[in-house]
């Protein structure tokens, strides 16, 4: 039986070892209920799902409240189709819910106007970009648009915030290259610099590890557990890393598809039973524990 | 390396820098002085060369030393120079905004129909209309002003129905088949229309289509002026736009872009441009789609913020050269525009791509 056990490349990071889900304490502000106030993202009574015409909805999710503190770093895990994007895509504004409110630091996020919302909340998406002859530096600053006038002349303050976020997630040497040049990993810091270059109280990550190998997956995890804490902003990201999941983030949201949202950790029974039934298929057991898949 | 010289190698290439400025301000000054050059050139040379004295001295005192040079200068070659720095510049840059727009290298100011929707107008006066058959075929002054206006309402056509499906329809992508869609639909008509028509009124037609910059008359130059410099000032404010939307629609949705907003007021700037230079000079081909390409190689970059500019200089200065060798100075020949900007064109800007590999790059894939 073979264990995944993720190796740490030498980084920045290296002396952050990645801690046991059991040795995390929770944060203070950590709790879950239906108040927004204090909360950098929280949801009330929301409905996900989509719309394609007024006589059929699909709802994927419903009644979820929901809540992500401010340097909390969450994980939203899920098998394919339990609707982790479509829960995303929600909570950044990019698609209406079908009832109930998303909001950001106590305000409704529909209520605001796209530069507003830009100011609170910044997105990475799956989907690879290709920005003609940027320079990472170039595309980092491009997550000042909301910060910036109409001919998006970059003053002195915003020079600072590229550099902060451009620093935060330790891509310094990748500044001067040509960001089509890099690799996957290299061009994924990047793009989470740019969000951060935004200055969110909230950063949202659909599936950030998907293109990356072993080790840039478990660097990046620590990464966004590290951004978290340093820009005091809300964290999460969907994957399909249960181990790393469950061993970086503060705290996991587990869809299973039954139109609902578990959050906690491993040592809350109902997270653990969630995941093991969700991740279970027909002939292997799934341990969370271990994170491995076992013969029944 | 240290962090610091990093940084301040990466501040260099940021806009704030002062190094960066410099050089980009020297490439932007030399495509400036390219334009003196070639619009002096256009002035002196032609199917009569004038020596270049001479035509400072008609443009400052309004007069020569033979009388022939003040009218051929004042009344030919001025509004065709003129003509051809707003054509290439106004087809330029709506091009590089198409490109950006739908993130491909193949788009140009006519992806959206509206040289289709300009042809149409024109087909449909030159070979279908009976009454006005007089005026056309003798392309006198009125024919030419007869032919402008068809083509405005063609273009103008085409472009509003594009401006309604770009409010409808969801992405990018969906809007340039439709404007492919519209195009064919569009020639076939003409097609159907050219296969019924007499010989002469088809010839009529074809000369419409290859494009010229010596149709336009001093008094059409006013509306073609107000058109591209509408077109040029609101496209220059959407270069943060533009530079957002190198991310794709989504992403810059989620950095604070109205999309909806931005879409409506690229296709305006495009119909402003492409439409209006349509209506006065024809189907002028080739421009629109090469110089943005030129440009990228040429200052390295994608930020719009240097490539409109850039762009706008640039297509001034390939209008200019196309006009000046389509006229072969010394002869009484003049060539085909569209013909002339392809057949240099076309291998020079092959020749950029293939020594600059970048057009993967810039565009992806």
């Amino acid at each position: 039986m073979a264990i995944f056990k993720p190796q740490i490349s030498p980084s920045p990071y290296a002396d952050l070892p990645l801690t046991p889900y059991a040795d995390l304490t929770p944060s203070p502000l950590v709790g879950e209920g239906a108040g927004g106030e204090g909360f950098a993202l929280a949801t009330h009574n929301l409905s996900v799902g989509y719309a394609p015409s007024r006589k059929m909805t699909r709802i994927v999710a419903e009644s979820l409240n929901l809540t992500v503190s401010g340097g909390e770093f969450v994980c939203l895990l899920g098998p394919n189709g339990a609707g982790k994007s479509t829960l995303l895509r929600t909570l950044a504004g990019m698609q209406a819910p079908l009832a109930g409110r998303v909001d950001i630091d106590g305000t409704d996020l529909h209520a605001l106007t796209a530069n507003q919302r830009a100011k609170k909340l910044a997105v990475v998406l799956t989907e690879r970009v290709s920005p003609g002859l940027l320079t990472g530096w170039e595309l980092v600053a491009l997550g000042r648009h909301p910060h910036t006038g109409w001919m998006g002349g970059v003053s002195e303050q915003d020079v600072k915030a590229v550099k902060r976020a451009v620093a935060a997630v330790g891509a310094e040497h990748l500044a001067p290259r040509t960001f089509i040049e890099l690799s996957d990993g290299e061009r994924q810091k990047l793009m989470i610099a740019r969000a951060l270059a935004q200055e969110p109280h909230v950063l949202l990550l659909d599936e950030p590890t998907a293109f990356l190998d072993a080790p840039r997956r478990a660097e990046l995890m620590i990464l966004l557990r590290q951004v978290a804490r340093t820009a005091n902003c809300a964290v999460l990201a969907s994957t399909h890393d249960l181990q790393l999941a469950q061993r970086s983030a503060d705290r996991l949201w587990l869809m299973d598809g039954t139109g609902g949202v578990i959050s906690g950790t491993l040592n809350d029974s109902a997270l653990y039973g969630g995941l093991a039934r969700a991740f279970s298929v027909p002939g292997l057991t799934y341990d969370p524990h271990t994170g491995t898949f076992e013969n029944r | 390396m240290s962090v610091e010289t990093l940084y301040s190698e990466t501040v260099s290439r940021a806009p704030a820098g002062f190094l960066f400025i410099r050089r980009i301000h020297l490439k932007l000054m030399a495509l400036g002085l390219g334009i003196v050059v070639l619009f002096a050139l256009a002035l002196a040379w032609g199917s009569v060369n004038i020596p270049l004295d001479e035509v400072v001295r008609v443009l400052t005192t309004g007069e020569a030393s033979k009388p022939s040079w003040v009218s051929i200068v004042m009344k030919v070659r001025l509004p065709k120079a003129i003509t051809a720095i707003l054509a290439g510049a106004a087809l330029s840059v709506s091009g590089l905004v198409m490109q950006t727009f739908f993130r491909n290298p193949l788009a140009g100011p006519y992806i959206l129909g509206i040289s289709s929707g300009a042809s149409l107008g024109v087909g449909l006066v030159v070979l279908a209309g009976g009454a006005t058959s007089g005026l056309v075929i003798g392309v006198g002054l009125g024919g030419d002003f007869l032919l402008a206006a068809a083509a405005s309402i063609g273009a103008a056509l085409a472009l509003g129905i594009v401006l309604i499906a770009a409010r409808r329809v969801e992405n990018s992508l969906t809007l340039l088949v439709l404007g492919v869609m519209f195009g064919s639909f569009t020639s076939a008509i003409v097609s159907l229309l050219m296969y019924f028509s007499a010989p002469e009124r088809v010839q009529t037609y074809i000369q419409w289509t290859f494009g010229s910059f010596s149709t336009v008359t001093t008094s059409q130059l006013v509306p073609l002026a107000a058109g591209v410099i509408a077109g040029l000032i609101l496209t220059g404010g959407l270069a943060k736009s533009l530079n957002a939307l190198l991310l794709g629609e989504e992403y810059a949705r989620t950095m604070g872009l109205s999309v909806g907003r931005v879409r409506l007021l690229i296709v305006t700037g495009t119909a402003l441009l492409a439409g209006t230079v349509t209506a006065f000079c024809g189907p002028v081909g080739f421009i629109g789609t090469a110089v943005p390409h030129l440009c990228r190689a040429m200052f390295n970059s994608s930020d719009h913020r240097i490539l409109l500019p850039a762009c706008g200089l640039m297509g001034a200065c390939v209008g200019l050269g196309a006009a000046l060798i389509a006229e072969l100075p010394g002869s009484s020949v003049i060539l085909p525009l569209n013909a002339v900007t392809a057949l240099l064109g076309a291998p020079v800007v092959m020749f950029v791509l293939m020594r600059q590999r970048q057009l993967h790059k810039a565009f992806g894939g």
